[in-house]
């Protein structure tokens, strides 16, 4: 029974990231489908950041609203660490390059493909353990308040960070208030072939990266510190008495929540392509935090599920009702820039109304779909 | 064996504890009974950790308690099952029991463990994959016990178990209290229920507003005229 389910955990992300690999080669980006590409990078992007949000808010009960800033500090490791030494000059045109180093470049050079590939993958490790430093220490002050208190500490937080990475001073290292580009990121991410096909790993890359994050994320929740989370969200004063550090352990679901923020923010550098401080704003983590409620705080696939249906509604579905036509109604004079939002708005509200506790509520997706079997085989059995 | 010595614990402003000294020997069943607010709480607390004494000493087997982190006394083999059950609501009953052996590492006994925790309470058995906090009453605090045994304590310590459960409840818990303790598990034991207490104690003792005030056998105590007006309701 364990292995079957063991099995069936490993075969569905294996298969789902085949799909991904195959929607990459057989959409162009002039077709129309092409919006499922950027719904599935973006939505990868986010689910990550969800879910690591997820981990803190929901898990560990500790309401951090600091994620955007946490996400911007992954962002810039990784472009910094990057960008290939050709363009640097360019992109810090008005500053004096501080760091020189680019990870893919360096390691392809002496390994080849590989090291490039190796190189990516250092860029964002980094980028999420340089976030998970940062909140190691802000950890160390804030992690003794108290719910809304918390929550104030860490946006303040995100704002600060905000600002020291505009600031003109750092200029040599964050490029100031200008932005970072030609970095490492999804559109160079491809393998051209000798006869001149071109394997793009575009959308399999974030993909990929959001679901080994995600599992282990998952792991851990599902271990003996995941337990010691839910213990510390349930009632503090008994999870001391069984002998957990609660210190210890906030700052344990802390640092790996702002790691995985920053590795979510490494992945949103790569597909936006571009990586600006003015981008990483509050709305951005009241953004995820509605992908949270709405998928179900404490559950994981409803992180992800939140994430999903958000990007794909703000970015796909409902595109229509700002330019014109929606649903093969069409009224411009009513379907103008903006009304997106108020309609987007008002499924929100609908969505909290029927699902009190989020789409999922604190379940999981393998526990729902059990659920049903067993539903449908009782009936089966009454049947007869 | 436990010894506290001359424990002194100022608490939110007040003097909790005065000075008070009490043995809980190996293999026994100790109790403490008093009144509301007389410190009975806030003794178990500072014993385990969770209060900080002002002055006095806490030793168990010769060593020093006061200063200790929790989660090494916990592992000293000191565990507390806290007054108001308190159980983790959104755990299952399984999970629970496998925070209580948070700090241990030895999977195969654990795993043991919970096997002997079920043996000694069959209801937890049948309730292993419900959330903690459908639990009634009694299973919770049945779960509270087996919790803290799940840390393999020789010191086991109760903040009032019978709070707030039928008196046939009370029973099953005070029964398991007994076999516990013929296990070989020493039990520390804080209630209201004096009656109760006081029956099953083989040494108690009364606190009255942060002080010792009257110790001995249990059997002592329930024929002692003053504890028999104070806290047994019956008039000599």
């Amino acid at each position: 029974m364990k292995t079957k389910k063991n099995l069936t955990s490993l075969i569905l992300p294996v298969a789902f990231l085949i799909l991904v690999f195959l929607l990459d080669q057989l959409i162009k980006p002039t077709d129309s489908m092409s919006m499922l590409l950027t719904v599935l990078q973006k939505g990868s992007v986010y689910a990550l950041a969800a879910v690591s949000m997820n981990l803190l808010n929901g898990f560990t009960g500790l309401f951090s609203l600091g994620h955007a800033g946490f996400m911007l500090i992954g962002a810039y490791t990784y472009a910094i660490f990057t960008i290939p030494s050709q363009a640097r000059d360019s992109v810090y045109q008005y500053f004096d390059a501080l760091i020189r180093v680019s990870f893919p470049e360096v390691l392809s050079g002496a390994l080849g493909g590989f090291g490039y590939v190796l190189g990516i993958a250092l860029a964002v490790i980094l980028a999420g353990a340089i976030a998970a430093v940062f909140a190691w220490l802000i950890g160390l002050p804030v992690l003794k308040l108290k719910s809304d208190y918390l929550a104030i500490a860490t946006l303040g937080f995100a704002e600060i960070v905000r600002a020291i990475f505009q600031w003109q001073k750092l200029g040599p290292v964050t490029n100031g208030s200008n932005l970072l580009k030609s970095f490492e990121r999804t559109s160079t991410f491809r393998i051209t072939l000798g006869n001149g096909t071109v394997i793009s790993f575009a959308t399999f890359v974030p993909v990929l990266i959001a679901v080994i994050c995600i599992s282990l994320i998952v792991r851990l929740v599902n271990s003996t510190y995941g337990r010691a989370f839910k213990a510390v969200r349930d009632d503090e004063i008994a999870a001391e008495a069984m002998g957990i550090n609660l210190a210890r352990t906030k700052q344990l679901s802390f640092c790996t929540s702002c790691f995985f923020a920053g590795v979510a923010g490494a992945m949103m550098a790569m597909v936006l392509s571009i990586a600006q401080a003015s981008n990483f704003k509050v709305a951005m983590t009241y953004e995820i935090l509605l992908m949270v409620v709405l998928g179900g705080i404490g559950s994981i696939s409803g992180s992800i599920i939140g994430a999903m249906l958000f990007i794909s509604a703000s970015e796909w579905w409902l595109r229509g009702l700002d330019s014109g036509s929606f649903l093969g109604i069409n009224a411009p004079g009513i379907f103008r820039n903006g009304f997106r939002l108020v309609v987007f708005s008002l499924i929100i509200m609908v969505v909290v109304l029927f699902f009190r506790k989020g789409i999922m509520g604190d379940r999981e997706l393998p526990e729902v779909i059990q659920g049903w079997r067993q539903k449908r085989q009782s009936r089966k059995r009454r049947a007869e | 064996m436990l010894r506290i010595k001359d424990l002194t614990v100022n608490y939110g402003g007040i003097n909790a504890l005065r000075s008070i000294s009490l043995d809980v020997p190996d293999g026994k069943i100790v109790t403490l009974i008093g009144a509301n607010g007389a410190g009975k709480s806030t003794t178990l607390r500072t014993i385990s950790g969770l209060v900080k004494a002002a002055s006095g000493s806490i030793t168990w087997n010769d060593q020093e308690l006061i200063g200790k982190p929790i989660d090494s006394i916990v592992s000293s083999g000191i565990a507390m099952a806290p007054e108001g059950r308190r159980v983790f609501a959104d755990l299952t009953t399984l999970e629970n029991l496998r925070i209580g052996a948070y700090l241990r590492t030895d999977k195969d006994q654990i795993e043991k463990d919970i096997e002997w925790v079920y043996s000694l309470f069959p209801r937890l058995k049948e309730r292993s994959w419900q959330y903690a906090g459908t639990l009634s009453g009694g299973e919770q605090q049945m779960l509270a016990v087996g919790r803290a045994l799940m840390s393999k304590p020789k010191l086991l310590m109760l903040d009032e178990p019978s709070l707030g459960l039928a008196p046939l409840v009370v029973q099953d818990i005070f029964k398991i209290i007994r076999v516990l303790n013929e296990q070989g598990v020493t039990v520390l034991l804080v209630e209201q229920n004096a009656n109760m207490a006081l029956k099953i104690a083989d040494l108690a003792y009364v606190l009255e507003t942060g002080s010792i005030t009257l110790s001995g056998s249990g059997e002592e105590l329930l024929t002692n005229p003053q504890v028999k007006e104070a806290y047994l309701g019956k008039k000599n």
